[in-house]
């Protein structure tokens, strides 16, 4: 993984300083709340219910064993012993005090880390595929691209005050894991046809209050010039994206409002006017970065572990987990495991500061020292031998975090909402909570297989909702709680934005509609058919009217 | 209003004057008043113009060469399209002075002139509460940033250049 | 931040910390992080003092994002207030009753403490 040089590490340590320097600032009255609070923002620094949240950048997802290790410190030290993996894979805090924060920023500067623009209007940190570097038909890891547009948009002269956040996504393979059409920009490498590696170039995707699918604004651009058509973007963007709504102020609502193609048209212009090599890294800054995602030291292997087929058969837990959490490696001999941080009635995404060491010390031992964090809330051990699985289970057993459930109904992404949230309409835990010990039942989940469940607790739509197989999203309606269910989104290359079914639901009424979803599709599926399959061949109709059968009776 | 560069505190010696009906020898007209104010400017005045940030930075580009100061307004300092203008109108070759206009704080100031800008016109609200030590001491908190064609100081090309001397 | 309407009556005030984030209420002379602690405003002379106290507390650095609250009294006299979201702001998440003032935990130690 990529580690500072000290330029690097300097820029971080330099940004620490002028933070504490702000919060002196606010606290003697240079800076006014309203002139302070897009600069704690633009540093991971939200005021909350409860509290101030710190939110921590974990650039596309890549966590080393010691850099999880210091979040338990800090988990432990500042804050109550455990911390939250969102869906852009960043971690947060919910209880710091603002006064400890510059003391908590010197701590993640000792292990490379950092908070800048995990918030406000500005680039945000990149995502990419967790599982780059390890899907067999990838065409190129997406992470030294990540690392590259992660220092080209810190601290970025010209975007850093921007209509609204602005979110890029990078993926290496056609199957897309990392939501790219979700983004403000997706980026998907691909090979031409003479072969040459570049990107197409996606804009104009989004969630929130009005959810839209990105547009390819470019089908092939070269690698070289990746930086100064992000400028020309940017800067189209900066300059003609709307300021008087906050509402209508992402650049999905200007692609949307001018269309893809007079959008496209403008940063073509205006990446005509710019001189590329002068703003490119050149190709050795390129192939330096590269470098650090090199594949480990990979062992020569047999595809057939006899230790780890041997260790399935005795044990049944072991392997249910391994059927399900395990990805297939593109080295043999090795898999990627994904560790569930949705245990049957836990927070999604919540780990204590204990679990975070157990996690960083399998990684160590057994993953080249390497994590991935995932959109999905759960965290990835790359490089595991598959005669290692076994141990590796062992610990995450210890470690209470061997819920086999990767992609299952239970495996559900959830926002913080209102238990957490200022921003919340309505809570999104509890739901998720109960959910999960609805369908918590190992043979049932197997049963119902693949299906994401996504919940948000207000429009913000954190929780990715829109593109959940089965969306929840919590609002408030006459000073109650309501839950909102759509159907039919989808998260990846086949990207969809969900369906209503129909009227709010009280909290108490989720669970029992969600399970006539389920019912009309074991009812109805062909044989190996999934759910989103499923629901695609039949139309919303027959869910809606199991959806319904109760609502109406009850309304 | 105070005015400050990277130097510091300055004189104003442009005197704002929508219309251009000032006699003084530096004025500052309004965008809409920019051809009167060229073409009758026998007396040899300097001419500045003001501009709101939705003006394009190419309906400027015919008067680069005629214009000596261009004052960018910004309403307010969450608005940062007037850093995309100045770094558009560096970029098509004006040479002389950019101004930014409106209540910026010192944590901007680095980034404003990394875009171009040469000076900033603060209103007296921002500048009591932000006195000029501020604002150099925030123009220099980050010492390198990651862009290159911004400012003078970027890490790529200070890596480069750390490879070409070893 | 323009200032929030004014809620039906009886009012809390409350804000949070600036430099520790806990939830304070306006005690009628300090800030206290127990909910207990709120003075509570019966009519539109004590809610229009809750409201100057909420702009000096601004105005001084001491707390952000205040605004009243309204809530019900009942016969022992404890307020709670009748919003989901203010309840859970002046107790603590409800998915961890371990946590917050709910449990005791306060990123500012109560008076006398
Ligand atoms: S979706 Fe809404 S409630 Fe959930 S974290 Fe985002 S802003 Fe908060």
């Amino acid at each position: 993984m990529y580690r500072y040089d000290e330029f690097d590490a300097r820029f971080v340590r330099e940004r620490v300083a002028q933070f504490r320097a702000q919060v002196a600032r606010r606290l003697d009255g240079s800076l006014t709340e309203d002139e302070f609070k897009p600069l704690r923002l633009k540093n991971g620094v939200y005021l909350q219910l409860h509290a101030y949240m710190l939110r921590i950048a974990v650039p596309y997802g890549t966590l080393s064993s010691r850099q999880l290790r210091q979040l338990a410190l800090i988990g432990e030290k500042f804050d109550r012993g455990y911390g939250h993996f969102t869906t852009r894979t960043n971690m947060q805090f919910n209880w710091p005090r603002l006064r400890d924060v510059p003391e908590i920023l010197d701590l993640l500067a000792d292990v490379e880390m950092h908070c800048i623009q995990t918030s406000g209007n500005c680039i945000r940190n990149v995502t990419a595929d967790h599982f780059a570097g390890i899907a067999a038909n990838e065409v190129e890891d997406p992470r030294p691209t990540a690392e590259l547009v992660r220092q080209w948009s810190s601290l970025h002269p010209e975007f850093d005050y921007l209509p609204r956040k602005f979110k890029i996504a990078v993926t290496g393979d056609a199957r897309d894991r990392a939501v790219v059409k979700a983004h403000d920009i997706g980026l998907r490498i691909l090979r031409s046809k003479d072969g040459e590696v570049g990107y197409e170039v996606m804009v104009g995707g989004g969630l929130g209050r009005t959810p839209m699918i990105a547009k390819t604004i470019r089908d092939f651009l070269p690698k070289k010039d990746l930086l100064a058509y992000l400028e020309a973007i940017l800067r189209v963007y900066n300059l003609e994206g709307r300021r008087d709504n906050k509402y209508k102020a992402r650049v999905k609502i200007l692609v949307h409002e001018i269309g893809a193609e007079e959008f496209a048209r403008q940063v073509e212009e205006e990446f005509a006017k710019l001189d590329g090599p002068s703003i490119a890294a050149d190709a050795q800054e390129v192939a330096r970065i590269a470098a650090y995602f090199a594949p480990p030291a990979y062992e020569t292997l047999p595809a057939r572990s006899l230790a780890f087929e041997a260790a399935k058969n005795e044990n049944r837990a072991f392997a249910t987990w391994a059927s399900v959490n395990l990805f297939p490696h593109r080295v043999p001999g090795y898999a990627a495991a994904t560790i569930s941080l949705k245990a049957i009635g836990e927070a999604p995404g919540d780990i204590t500061s204990d679990q975070m060491r157990a996690v960083a010390d399998l990684a160590e031992r057994y993953s080249f020292d390497e994590m991935r964090i995932t959109h999905a809330q759960n965290v990835v051990l790359p490089y595991v031998k598959k005669d290692d699985l076994f141990a590796v289970w062992e610990g995450l057993v210890a470690a209470g975090l061997a819920t086999a459930n990767a992609g299952l109904i239970t495996d559900i992404i959830a926002c913080p909402g209102l238990d957490f949230c200022s921003l919340a309409t309505a809570r999104s835990i509890p739901i998720a909570q109960a959910l999960a010990h609805r369908f918590g039942d190992e043979k049932r989940q197997l049963d119902i297989g693949e299906l994401n469940i996504k919940i948000s607790g207000c429009i913000n739509a954190c929780g990715h909702h829109h593109v959940g197989h089965i969306g929840i999203l919590g609002l408030e309606k006459s000073g109650q709680e309501s839950y909102q269910i759509t159907l039919g989104g989808d998260a990846t290359e086949t990207a969809a934005i969900g369906e209503r079914l129909g009227p709010g639901l009280a909290a108490d009424d989720v669970p029992d509609a969600i399970e006539r979803i389920v019912n009309v599709y074991l009812a109805r599926r062909t044989s190996g058919e999934t759910f989103i399959e499923a629901v695609r061949r039949l139309g919303l109709e027959p869910f809606k009217t199991a959806f319904q059968e109760k609502t109406h009776a009850a309304a | 209003m105070p005015l400050l560069d990277r130097t510091g505190l300055r004189d104003d010696i442009w005197v704002r004057s929508e219309d251009g009906a000032s006699g003084a020898e530096h004025v500052i007209v309004g965008f809409a008043y920019l051809d009167a104010a060229l073409a009758g400017n026998g007396r040899g005045r300097k001419i500045g113009v003001a501009i709101a940030n939705d003006v394009k930075a190419s309906a400027l580009e015919p008067y680069l060469e005629q214009v000596e100061l261009i004052s960018i307004a910004f309403p307010n300092y969450g608005d940062g399209r007037g850093f995309s203008i100045a770094k558009q109108l560096r970029a098509l070759g004006f040479k002389g002075v950019l101004r930014a206009h409106g209540p910026l704080i010192a944590d901007q100031f680095a980034y404003a002139l990394d875009c171009g800008f040469d000076e900033i016109d603060l209103p007296d609200s921002v500048a009591l509460r932000q006195p000029i030590e501020q604002w150099l001491a925030m123009a220099g908190t980050i010492s390198h940033t990651y862009q290159r064609g911004y400012g003078a100081q970027n890490i790529l090309d200070a890596r480069r250049a750390a490879r070409t001397t070893v | 931040m323009s200032a929030p309407k004014r809620p039906p009556l009886p009012a809390i005030l409350l804000a949070n910390d600036l430099l520790d984030g806990e939830v304070v209420f306006w005690t009628g002379s300090a800030w206290s992080p127990l909910p207990g602690d709120a003075l509570v405003a019966r009519d539109d002379e004590a809610a229009a003092q809750l409201e100057q106290a909420a702009q000096a507390g601004l105005a001084a650095q001491k707390v952000v994002d205040a605004y009243l609250v309204d809530v019900a009294v009942d016969a022992a006299g404890v307020a709670t207030p009748r919003h989901y979201r203010e309840k859970i702001k002046t107790e603590g998440p409800t998915t961890r009753r371990d946590l917050g003032k709910q449990a005791g935990l306060y990123n500012i130690a109560p008076a006398g403490n």
